[in-house]
């Protein structure tokens, strides 16, 4: 059942070290705020789950936060490399990570096949690719009904998921519209469920009934968090920072100068910061 | 029109392929470009699709990520990623995928994951994202990128995604029944795969290429046509409307905040 709490307090409740985590959002909706309390609080051990690690893994990478990384795009979208992530795959700093590389498609699956209740994910996929042969966990199955060979993975089962949603109702619905990505699936294939949103609203009486909604009992903490999803975006809301990913590629690029920006910009900040990141791209 | 770059003429090139009709998947940079250019000109009622879930978007400028709210904006819908990848892609709805490549092959197989070993990478690249699937269940695929030594290589490091392999009939023989790349378009050339070897031939030289350009800059010996083709120059409602859209883009992404 959701709770209100602040930020602190719905982290530190759900988040505990040696956890499986999934931090999602397709670009649009990336809960930074969230990941920024994860550093602040020292958790260790995580293995991260997140199609496109982006910016917020690169960062919970190269703060030591993570043992292991499953994941399908390991770039800066529109930018580049994720070279934080690349220095502890290449050069084991600040430490080794274990890498389980999928493809987007058998990602969004393995999500949906949690969601499910279901073991595995199965599906018409990696016919001709290597990554078969770096990833023990992929396999086949065959049909029983055709004889077709087809891909097998384990569905992602996060012991807590992270989202950012636009609104809360005053009950603890999540409403979540624009590009929803997996996070429907991220949140109902987690035992825990953590989101932070921008607003809370009374209800969403008159909305249109086909809206993108988790129910109040599917979520145990929310926080309410504006500009949680900065440098990434919320529809409706505020624009993406396309400034602050392309200047992440000059800070991740050098060890001392990342250890620098997360010591200013996380370490002695708070989740208040995040209104005054996006005032001016509302 | 005779004063274009060669990645403008790539581009249009590119978009030339494209039809009023087609359904295709868009990978992000060079694609996006030339997709949205055949949206702006002859193929208007073209679908873009790109693999954050929007179908038929129509973006005034061109997103710097696969994710852009002004892609989402300008959709006839959004969709989850799951249901993108599932009912749209793998369902056979999608007739043409259009990709880049970090390192290309003659066979079309490309790596977008790993320089040297996976495992002590040389240089650990972004990966395959939607491309493996894109790949295989798309109808046929397109593939642009500029032509360069270290990017058309003789082998890839890493089968990302997966082309005509060694050739042949090796895509049936692992029981792959879409088409798989049929077309390359280059800065300096168009190429399709020869009908049996399934090895990408030059067909056409852009205006002012020689061969010898052709094969100094790709890292395999250039087959090429009995009878090279001069691919047209760009014409100016073709040129006007790329560089409009550029100039648009640029304009909307310095207007971002700073900081």
């Amino acid at each position: 059942m959701a709770e209100f709490l602040d930020l602190r307090e719905a982290v530190a409740r759900n988040l505990k070290d040696g956890d499986i985590v999934a931090f999602e959002g397709f670009t649009h909706l990336i809960p930074h705020a969230a990941a920024h309390e994860a550093i602040r609080q020292g958790i260790k051990d995580l293995t991260l789950i997140r199609m496109t690690p982006d910016i917020i893994y690169d960062q919970m990478i190269g703060m030591g936060l993570a043992k292991k990384v499953v994941f399908s795009y390991a770039g800066n979208p529109g930018v580049g490399l994720l070279r934080r992530m690349r220095d502890a795959i290449e050069n084991h700093f600040p430490r080794a990570i274990e890498t389980i590389e999928h493809s987007h498609s058998a990602m969004a699956q393995a999500y949906e096949a949690g969601a499910s209740g279901l073991p595995m994910a199965v599906f018409r996929g990696y016919k001709g690719a290597d990554l078969p042969k770096v990833n023990p966990e992929i396999k086949t199955v065959t049909c029983p009904f055709t004889g077709e060979e087809l891909a097998a993975i384990p569905s992602h089962r996060p012991d807590v998921s992270f989202i950012h949603a636009q609104k809360a109702s005053a009950k603890g619905d999540v409403l979540i519209e624009g590009i929803i990505g997996v996070q429907k699936e991220a949140a109902l294939a987690a035992r825990r469920v953590v989101v932070t949103v921008e607003e809370v609203v009374p209800d969403f009486k008159g909305l249109h009934p086909n809206l993108c909604i988790l129910p109040h009992w599917t979520i145990d903490a929310i926080a309410v968090v504006p500009g949680g999803a900065h440098p990434s975006y919320t529809h409706g809301y505020y624009a993406r920072d396309n400034a602050a990913y392309l200047e992440w590629d000059k800070i991740s690029a050098d060890r001392e100068l990342f250890a620098a920006w997360m010591k200013d910009n996380v370490l002695a900040a708070g989740p208040e910061v995040f209104a005054g990141r996006v005032e001016g791209l509302r | 029109m005779t004063d274009f770059t060669p990645t403008e003429m790539m581009t249009i090139a590119a978009a030339r392929a494209l039809g009023n009709d087609d359904v295709c998947f868009v990978g992000i940079g060079a694609p996006s470009a030339a997709c949205n250019v055949a949206r702006l000109t002859h193929a208007r009622d073209i679908t873009l699709i790109y693999e954050s879930g929007t179908i038929g978007t129509a973006p005034e400028v061109l997103p710097l990520s696969i994710g852009d709210g002004e892609l989402c904006e300008t959709a006839l819908c959004t969709v989850s990623v799951p249901e993108m990848f599932r009912y749209w892609l793998m369902g056979g709805r999608i007739d043409i995928g259009f990709l880049g490549a970090a390192q290309l092959d003659r066979f079309g197989n490309i790596n977008t994951t790993v320089i040297g070993d996976y495992h002590h990478p040389k240089v650990r690249l972004p990966g395959g994202g939607g491309a493996p699937e894109i790949a295989t269940s798309c109808g046929e695929i397109f593939i642009t990128l500029k032509q360069a030594t270290r990017s058309m290589v003789n082998k890839i490091d890493f089968f990302t995604s997966f082309g005509h392999g060694e050739g042949g009939d090796h895509r049936q023989r692992l029981g792959i029944t879409t088409k798989g790349p049929t077309l390359l378009i280059t800065d300096l050339a168009i190429w399709r795969p020869d009908p049996e070897t399934k090895e990408f031939t030059v067909q056409s030289l852009h205006r002012g290429v020689t061969r010898q350009m052709v094969q100094d800059n790709c890292g395999w010996a250039v087959q090429f046509a009995d009878s090279l083709d001069e691919t047209p120059g760009p014409t100016a409602l073709e040129l006007g409307t790329l560089r409009d859209l550029q100039a648009r883009t640029a304009a909307a992404h310095a207007g971002a905040r700073h900081g």
